[in-house]
């Protein structure tokens, strides 16, 4: 299953708000090329967690090494070059309401590279083809379903071909139809761009199905990191609690 | 157990409680204002880093500026309006009347015009911004600026608050001409003073001293009502609830700030 060594590195992070105490040392390693589902019961600190992969949060203690960089102690403007090797996809999508899916998709084109207005045209009209959108450009993310604009989404997060993409929740709320097509789409992103993908879900199904490596995080640790045939096999009490409840449900 | 414990320890009394109460209020208002001030030296220094988005400094100037003309020339027609109404009656009294055109003239252009134009952009504007920023923040857009490596601070809120110190004082030049028309218009037509007492006084009286001390506190008013408004908008959190709440509270803080503002810059002033 291991398909490079290790783009994101996580070593023993902790992390409290207030008296509150997320994150107890967490440790993970994330291969280049693969996909890591980062599961775990509401609550537990998966967001917590992919925020720290993006320096959006910074922790009281631990490493989070991208490419062997440490990103933890670093200032606004070493992070904005660290996050030009992300794109994230947010639970809620993100997209501002302000802008046209074009003007979203292109937001990034804009800021960061010296492209013409026809240039970005054609970017934005491929990332939306391989996220399985055409026509929408003129739109306003109001005019849109939930499902499109999840994709509208991810094409803005993979307009400058990031390294690794981040995903979060990205199935939570969806009809199981809209659930298997995101679930596709980070299939065939994965396929397209060769990214490394980062994924915070509690759905076991979507896990299973996108997941090369499963980390399941209980008690603010990760208590295994395995490829998904040998995770339903995990005896750790809180894996084979959380896995039996959704098995007996639905296998 | 615990319900023994509980009854074994003391009950605070009510001076007790008032003392706690007050301060965690102190501590709450120390702590905010140190967040504004904070944000206000991010705000200074993102603001000479580049890029210049000059689109969004453009939009915001128009939102600020070009939006609020009507409602603040409004403001001013009246305001001066009625000053001059009240103030004919009073110095009718002493055979004064030539003294209305410097009196509105003075008071608007070093009090009036500055307060009411920052209080009607507070109201017009800053409570959009702060509603705006705040419904970002909380559906995750600003963070989705972050990890799109752009910085919020620079993207959001500098032209924004620049917008604030530009227009608030060209605003402000607008009520003075607007209230003095107004003012023109009841002592002259209404009131029966000469057009030409009513000029010539206030232009004895009327010093480029007086204009400029209405210029800065707005330039201050600007920025201050500005800043705290998207200081609530950009630190809003839970919701819906908790976007109308920052607003709310933008509302307070902006609208004191101009009344303490305004007494402090007088005082520094003179």
């Amino acid at each position: 299953m291991a398909q490079g060594p290790p783009i994101i590195e996580v070593v023993d992070l902790y992390k409290s708000f207030g008296s509150n105490q997320v994150l107890r040392g967490v440790n993970l390693a994330v291969e280049e090329g693969s996909t890591c589902v980062i599961m775990g019961t509401s609550g537990s600190g998966k967001t917590v967690l992919m925020k720290h992969l993006i320096g959006l949060l910074k922790p009281e203690r631990g490493q989070v090494l991208v490419e062997d960089e440490d990103i933890v102690p670093m200032g606004p403007e070493q992070l904005a070059l660290v996050r030009r090797k992300f794109g994230m996809v947010f639970q809620g999508s993100a997209l501002f309401d302000s802008m046209t899916v074009f003007e979203n998709v292109s937001f990034p084109l804009r800021e960061h590279t010296k492209m013409t207005e026809a240039e970005m045209r054609d970017a934005v009209r491929h990332r939306l083809q391989i996220v399985g959108l055409n026509g929408v450009e003129d739109k306003y993310p109001a005019d849109l379903s939930g499902g499109m604009r999840k994709r509208v989404g991810l094409a803005r997060a993979i307009v400058l071909d990031p390294k690794i993409v981040l995903y979060d929740e990205p199935t939570t709320g969806l009809d199981p139809i809209t659930t298997d097509y995101v679930d596709q789409m980070i299939l065939d992103a994965k396929r397209a761009l060769g990214v490394t993908s980062v994924v915070i879900s509690h759905d076991v199904a979507s896990s299973f199905k996108v997941g090369d490596t499963i980390a399941f995080l209980t008690d603010g640790k990760i208590v295994a990191q395995l490829p998904p045939k040998k995770l339903r096999q995990s005896q750790h009490p809180a894996v084979k609690l959380f896995l039996s409840s959704w098995f007996e449900k639905y296998d | 157990m615990a319900n023994e414990v509980e009854k074994a320890r003391p009950r605070p009394n009510a001076a007790y409680l008032a003392v706690e109460q007050l301060g965690t209020r102190v501590n709450d208002t120390v702590e905010e204002l140190g967040g504004i001030v904070s944000l206000g030296w991010d705000v200074a220094r993102w603001t000479v880093r580049p890029p210049v988005r000059v689109e969004n400094i453009f939009a915001q100037l128009d939102f600020v500026g070009v939006g609020s003309i009507f409602i603040v020339m409004l403001t001013g027609v009246f305001s001066g309006m009625v000053f001059a109404h009240q103030s004919s009656r009073a110095f009718l009294l002493f055979n004064a009347e030539s003294l209305v055109g410097p009196t509105v003239a003075l008071t608007l252009t070093r009090e009036l015009a500055p307060v009411f134009t920052a209080l009607m952009v507070t109201m017009r504007a800053v409570s959009a911004m702060c509603t705006e920023l705040g419904t970002m923040r909380v559906t995750e857009q600003v963070d989705a600026l972050e990890t799109m490596a752009v910085n919020p601070v620079q993207y959001l809120l500098v032209p924004r608050i620049f917008a604030g110190v530009v227009m608030v004082p060209l605003l402000s030049m607008l009520f003075n001409t607007a209230g003095m028309a107004g003012a023109y218009v009841i002592a002259v037509y209404l009131r029966g003073i000469s057009a030409g007492t009513f000029i010539n006084r206030t232009q004895q009286w009327l010093d480029p001293e007086d204009i400029a001390e209405g210029l800065i506190k707005a330039v201050v008013f600007g920025f201050a009502v500005t800043l705290i408004g998207c200081y609530k908008g950009y630190n809003a959190k839970g919701g819906a609830k908790g976007v109308g709440q920052a607003t709310t509270q933008a509302m307070v803080a902006a609208a004191l700030a101009i009344v303490m503002l305004d007494y402090i810059v007088g005082v520094a002033l003179h």
